[in-house]
């Protein structure tokens, strides 16, 4: 064994760097959004700045304890961690505060504490640790069901404290997966799937069934291999058709009301302005206001008098886009992309595979957090209740992003050091 | 050896990239390309808040307020900012009932859900100041400050009109009104809105989505300040104009007085009348509805509306026609013989045969009728026709038939005959016999007591006047109006005045048909007249001016269906106004409580 090095050698400082950007540029949107001028500290604690500031502090030593511990604490102890953690989860669904319709909450000695944000880490972990084992191969349907099983368990468990926003996220894992191997037909199926649900809500099942009659046919008669495989073609022309008919049906009864409600919204089947339309509307308003270049530091007038819901937290991208402009959100936008390609950089030079797999697990969950929130407040995802990664306010958040990030960071420091 | 899929990371990177893009461009589109969400968002956050000017205020001649301003509060409701609150207590409070609440919410949620509208107008102070306590109470409701009329004195209403919320006419007619402003409906509040009125200032502030004040818009860039409307200074007296109207309580009819040099008007009394605070506030509705259903319209402005044949108070205008025309002279005499007099016949007892003097002192038909003969048969004219033409022209030099168009609203014109009426309506076959109710101002000859008053003013004058008006300066009590600065001259040269005005005194003396009227120690020219009224009654009427040099007042009083002639209930009280004005207090308590005791209605 090599002499013990001082715990910032070989860490990958513009990760570090870009996170510290990104919480920093947090904090001062959340001021900014629910600036109060009789408290104009940033660190007044009685404000939600203050707050923030404060979880930031923590979650630096957070950063630094993760980054001393021993790296063979998160590969040793990856199921325990994740067993652990599922624990919590159970132990919220039984004694967990409901806060806005969600038991999500669970108090620890006056603070409060939300464990779905934890389970993140912990299933990666688990993950992790189960695909880089030697003989795991995503083509056996045992090893894609044991898989599966390991985000399942946290999925449903944040389902049933009915928390949607959180659960959704594991869906981020499938990137995971299909880097480890997994077939790319389950990208593709999930794609067509999704433009399938999307147009079937959107000009009826009957328009869509048309144009897969029109489309089979065609592929019928131009190519000689659909010819070939009839069977094939019109199998998948039977389950097409079974699913735009399940789509409706499950639109109409499986979804609550508010779910509903929302999808109709962001497919422009409903303009309700003053219902359901509300915060996206004025998410839009706020951001489109911004015009090019901003109104400026502390000048949005729509985030701040909160005409936009929840402007410190799920929409904190409007401050962003109100009082930076154009060129403010998309440089945030493009400063996130070059973390997330940074991050599958690091994980693409990581030597061991659980390394690699958390990696790439980091960087999916992020990219989905991202994708999701901007999408939503942006008019292009459908309003799904989860934070922008370092930048809503929030600690549970905050410090579950960085236990995220950081025990990466701490793996890549070791990645010469493994043979 | 497990398979490598490294390449798949460049299949992650163009979704990272793919998703990326496409948001940068939406933000494109929505922040630069599109222009719709800067507006929404002004809207959203930028309300326009109306800061009312006070109305002006309106003085008598020597400065006292006859109108001036109360603050009241409107309260005001955001239907969709309401939440679930105790509508007993809010119903109690305001002394509504659950219904009128229902009523006012569904009004405004009707008008707009999300914008402010009326709930409840013009609450008086102590109400507001005890409501503001608990007003925290009851989201979705707010006060705002507003100007309402107030008046010292329960008098003149009719002169100075009243003040109503705008209808669909008066916006559509003017850009400057909103909804729920309020307007001159009626009188000078009318006629000098636009002075009145002042104009509204805007601020733009800043709002929460609670509709919360948050502070200015821009440091205020847009915001304009409120012009606080302009005084107006009338010629009204408010002693005499509330002693007129006292004098006329239990009466019907009409006193104008006006100052001849001038034209000003002193005193414009239409009675029965009413207290113009009736027509303000939260019981106008009510009560405008119950003064429009009174049998004896107090809303009808009796001075300025109603059309009367002049009666004997006309035979001046003869005088002065005939003496200008040289159909008569001073010194003419005609007999009288009493009841069996042709074509008039007189119900005075006096001697004969008389000159214009003791003509116009004993108000004699025949002399007029003589003298109205002479005049349409002039030989200076070809014939009747063109005879009766000049006296048409010479009648309408005094302002009768006419309006004075300046702030006096809703005059009637009344009427002068003219050659071409009496043509078609004896297929031009008439002469002086045919048209000789003429001769003693009755048939189809109509006048409005302002007319008479003005008449009377001219004749003080001798021979000129400023047509009557009311407001004398505006803004300034120097800034003068420039109303009625034209001179109008008469068709009748001022030598021809003494003789009647001495005529005209005598009727004031003993021996004179109007004695009544007459002051100890000022001369007082007038003259009576008995207005006969198919109706019922006679009117009696009565015009006098004072001092008889350099006069200072014009006056004209009709009672309606008084049932006796000029001298009997309009003399004394012309009289007493006369007495008022000069001296500010009535020595003769018995006459004066004659004419307070008398109750002249007919039932």
């Amino acid at each position: 064994m090599r002499q013990r090095k001082s715990i910032y050698h070989n860490i990958d400082w513009w990760l570090v760097i870009m996170y510290l950007l990104l919480v920093f540029m947090g904090l001062f949107s959340i001021y900014s959004a629910v600036y109060n001028p009789e408290h104009p500290s940033l660190f007044d604690r009685s404000q939600r700045y203050g707050s923030q500031f404060v979880w930031i502090l923590t979650a630096l030593v957070i950063a630094l304890v993760i980054l001393m511990i021993d790296m063979k604490f998160f590969t040793s102890f990856s199921y325990l961690i994740y067993g652990a953690s599922m624990l919590l989860l159970v132990i919220v669904l039984l004694f967990g505060k409901e806060i806005a319709g969600s038991k999500s909450w669970i108090d620890i000695g006056g603070f409060s504490l939300q464990p779905a944000e934890f389970a993140k880490f912990a299933t990666n972990l688990a993950l992790a640790r189960y695909l880089s084992g030697l003989h795991i191969n995503l083509k056996k349907p045992k090893n894609v069901i044991i898989a599966a099983t390991l985000l399942i368990i946290p999925l449903g468990l944040i389902l049933l404290q009915n928390d949607t926003g959180s659960a959704i996220v594991y869906v981020a894992f499938i990137l995971v997966l299909y880097r480890e191997g997994f077939s790319g037909n389950f990208l593709i199926l999930g794609f067509v799937i999704a433009v399938l649900f999307v147009f079937t809500l959107m000009v009826g099942k009957y328009l869509v069934l048309g144009i897969i009659v029109a489309i089979t046919v065609v592929l019928f008669i131009i190519t000689q291999k659909a010819r070939k495989n009839l069977f094939t073609l019109f199998g998948m022309f039977a389950i097409i058709v079974a699913f735009v008919f399940s789509v409706d049906y499950a639109f109409e009864n499986v979804l609550q009301t508010h779910q509903k409600t929302r999808i109709e919204v962001l497919l422009g089947k409903k303009t309700d302005i003053y219902g359901a339309g509300y915060n996206v509307n004025q998410s839009l308003i706020a951001i489109g206001s911004g015009g090019f270049s901003g109104k400026g530091f502390l000048q949005g007038t729509q985030t701040k008098y909160k005409f936009v819901p929840e402007q410190s937290t799920d929409f904190i991208f409007c401050t962003i886009g109100e009082e930076w402009g154009f060129i403010g959100s998309t440089l945030v936008i493009i400063l996130f992309m070059i973390f997330l390609i940074r991050l599958l950089f690091v994980a693409e030079r990581q030597r061991s595979a659980f390394s690699r797999i958390y990696g790439y697990g980091v960087a999916s969950i992020l990219f989905f957090h991202l994708a999701v929130n901007i999408g939503m407040t942006i008019g292009l995802a459908p309003v799904i209740g989860i934070p922008l990664p370092f930048f809503s306010y929030g600690g549970s958040s905050l410090w579950a992003f960085t236990v995220l990030l950081f025990i990466f960071i701490k793996m890549d420091s070791y990645r010469l050091e493994l043979l | 050896m497990k398979p490598n899929f490294t390449k798949r990371k460049y299949v992650i990177i163009s979704i990272f990239l793919v998703i990326g893009l496409v948001y940068i461009a939406r933000l494109f589109y929505v922040q630069v390309y599109e222009d719709k969400y800067i507006l929404s968002a002004q809207n959203n956050v930028v309300r326009k808040q109306i800061i009312y000017p006070s109305r002006g205020l309106i003085f008598d001649r020597k400065g006292s307020v006859l109108v001036a301003n109360d603050v009241v509060y409107d309260l005001m409701i955001i239907p969709n900012q309401l939440k679930s609150i105790d509508t007993n207590r809010f119903c109690n409070l305001l002394s509504i009932s659950k219904e009128d609440f229902v009523e006012y919410y569904t009004k405004a949620r009707k008008y707009s859900p999300y914008k402010a509208s009326l709930f409840l107008g013009q609450l008086p102070k102590n109400e507001f100041a005890y409501l503001q306590e608990v007003l925290y109470d009851f989201p979705g409701f707010y006060v705002q400050k507003r100007t309402l009329r107030r008046y010292p004195f329960p008098v003149a209403a009719l002169n100075l009109g009243d003040v109503g919320k705008v209808n669909r006419r008066d916006l559509e007619r003017d850009q400057y009104y909103s909804l729920a402003d309020y307007i001159g409906k009626s009188g000078l509040e009318k006629h000098y809105e636009k002075e009145l009125r002042g104009s509204k200032g805007a601020e733009y502030v800043m709002v929460d989505v609670f509709n919360r004040v948050k502070g200015s818009y821009k440091d205020g860039r847009f915001d304009t300040l409120a012009v606080q409307g302009k005084n107006l200074y009338t010629s009204l007296d408010l002693e005499l104009q509330a002693y007129g109207e006292k004098l006329m309580h239990n009466k019907i009819g009409s006193i104008v007085a006006i100052e001849p040099s001038s034209g000003e008007i002193l005193s414009l009394i239409s009675s029965p009348t009413f207290d113009p605070a009736l027509l303000v506030g939260r019981k106008r509705g009510e009560n405008f509805y119950k003064l429009v259903k009174d049998s004896l319209k107090p809303l009808y402005n009796r001075a300025l509306m109603a059309t009367y044949p002049p009666g004997s108070t006309f035979k001046l205008i003869n005088a002065l026609v005939g003496l200008q025309e040289k159909a008569i002279t001073t010194e003419s005499k005609f007999s009288c013989n009493g009841p069996i007099s042709t074509p008039i016949k007189c119900s005075h007892n006096h001697i004969t045969p008389l000159s214009l003097v003791n003509g116009i002192q004993e108000s004699c038909n025949p002399y007029f009728w003589e003298t109205f003969k002479s005049i349409l048969s002039n030989p200076k004219y070809k014939n009747t026709r063109e005879s009766y033409v000049s006296w048409y022209n010479i009648v309408k030099s005094f302002g009768l038939g006419e309006k004075y168009n300046t702030d006096l609203m809703y005059e009637s014109r009344g009427n002068i005959p003219t050659a071409e009426y009496f043509d078609k309506l004896y297929r031009g076959r008439w002469n002086s016999l045919t048209v000789r109710s003429l001769a003693i101002g009755q048939g189809e000859i109509l006048t409005t007591l302002i007319q008479l008053a003005n008449m009377t003013a001219t004749i003080a004058n001798r021979g000129f006047y400023y047509s009557p008006h009311l407001v004398r300066a505006i803004d300034k009590p120097e800034n003068l109006t420039q109303l009625a600065m034209e001179k109008n001259q008469v068709l009748v040269d001022k030598r021809h005045f003494e003789k009647l005005i001495e005529g005209m005194e005598k009727v004031t003396q003993i021996g004179g048909t109007a004695h009544r009227a007459a002051l100890d120690s000022i001369p007082v020219c007038g003259k009576t007249g008995t207005v006969q009224n198919p109706h019922g009654k006679d009117h009696s009427v009565f015009i006098a001016f004072a001092p008889k040099e350099n006069p200072k007042i014009a006056i004209a009083v009709v009672v309606e269906n008084a049932g006796d002639y000029g001298g009997t209930w309009a003399a004394p009280i012309a009289s007493l106004m006369m007495e008022k004005y000069f001296y500010g207090e009535i020595k003769r308590k018995n006459k004066e409580k004659r004419i307070l005791e008398a109750d002249l209605i007919p039932r």
